[in-house]
């Protein structure tokens, strides 16, 4: 079973209604998970010339039926609005562009689960395929779980090589200017995720 | 201004072939820091704009820490004395301008090197000198207090270049109007 995750209020009127409709509205009737959107976030560093520059998705949204209880059962997909990548206001033009996420071409990553394994104490290790730009790649995603106050806070990262997706081409891929590893780190705080 | 009657260079006490050294790599450092700063400016957003500003803050960082090193060896080795000769010629407006550029100066290669440092903290991006040494933020990230901090960078380097060429104009009139052989204190190379 599938629940629609909507991702809320974060920023308004288009923005809300490209997100709404990122998850197919059959299952809007289950139980749903939902993500609290002014309280996650996904960001990334990169390092440029030593120097490290943070980032992060200003719009994603998560769709899951995530039970603690039942790893092997739950799902998990994320999408994250490519366009609404946001790092500085001289480098923010140049995102979408071609060399970049190319966001006319590839306006979602996706991130899909395939299996997913409890470590114990609220640690699981989710794996799946992460495609950005047109690649796909089996990553693993460690993640911990916190549960408290009816919310629950799923924070996890990954080191993920950015010219294994194609993300900085042509005068961007010396790697000696902007490294190859990115570090991505996310907080999902999510709601109607069943107690551990 | 009255022309001195001879080349007075092997009178003129020249400074310490540390801060004669001091003096040439900072001015060139200088120089380049700032032509590199105003070149920079009118660059559109690539891969090249970013390299030249990384470059251009190391060199500052340089050119700071440098002119640490030259006030405490300025401090701890007095510059010769302007020659007699030399200082009764100068009337007061230009004793008085000889001290206060020098001053200026040294004001400014702290200020240029700091203001940048702080607005490059301001924007959000820390220096790692050289891309290997992360140096500490001096401000922490705000975006207004970098677009306020920026025009004090230029103005400032503008100052200081203003400075410079003043500097250099008074020189160039001791050695070609003056011929007073006051050059000789800060000429690179053996004694005169």
């Amino acid at each position: 079973m599938t629940s629609l995750v909507r991702l809320r209020a974060l920023s308004f009127g288009a923005a809300c209604l490209v997100l709404a409709s990122l998850g197919s509205p059959a299952h809007a009737a289950d139980p749903a998970i939902t993500l609290v959107a002014p309280q996650s976030e996904v960001a990334f560093t990169i390092k440029q010339m030593g120097v490290p520059v943070n980032g992060r998705f200003k719009r994603f949204g998560v769709q899951t039926n995530f039970n603690p209880k039942s790893p092997q059962t739950s799902q998990v997909t994320l999408r994250f609005e490519l366009a609404s990548a946001t790092v500085s206001a001289d480098a923010d033009p140049e995102l979408g562009k071609p060399d970049w996420f190319a966001t006319a071409k590839f306006p979602q990553a996706t991130f899909a689960s395939t299996g997913i394994k409890a470590l114990g104490s609220g640690k699981f290790e989710v794996a799946g395929k992460l495609s950005i730009k047109g690649t796909s790649r089996d990553v693993v995603v460690p993640m911990q779980l916190v549960q408290a106050g009816g919310v629950s806070t799923v924070t996890g990262g990954l080191p993920i090589k950015r010219l294994d997706f194609k993300v900085g081409e042509g005068d961007w891929a010396d790697t000696s200017f902007v490294a190859n590893d990115v570090q991505v780190k996310f907080k999902l705080v999510l709601q109607g995720v069943p107690a551990q | 201004m009255k022309p001195a009657p001879s080349p007075a260079s092997s009178h003129v006490a020249r400074y310490t072939l540390t801060a004669i050294a001091l003096h040439w790599v900072l001015a060139v450092a200088i120089l380049t820091a700032f032509c590199v700063g105003l070149y920079v400016e009118g660059l559109p957003f690539s891969p090249a704009k970013l390299k030249l500003i990384n470059w251009h803050k190391w060199a500052g960082v340089t050119i700071l820490f440098l002119s640490v090193l030259r006030l405490l060896w300025r401090l701890t080795h007095r510059p010769p004395a302007l020659p007699a000769k030399i200082e009764s010629a100068m009337p007061g407006w230009q004793r008085a301008a000889y001290h206060g550029t020098h001053h200026l100066m040294y004001l400014l290669f702290f200020a240029v090197p700091l203001l940048g440092w702080a607005y490059s903290s301001a924007k959000g991006f820390p220096i790692v000198w050289f891309g290997v040494l992360p140096l500490p933020d001096l401000v922490a990230p705000n975006p207004e207090l970098a677009e306020a901090i920026k025009p004090l960078h230029g103005l400032a380097a503008w100052g200081l270049i203003g400075l410079v060429a003043l500097h250099v104009g008074a020189a160039l009139k001791h050695q070609f109007i003056d011929r007073d052989g006051l050059l000789t204190r800060m000429r690179p190379g053996g004694r005169a």
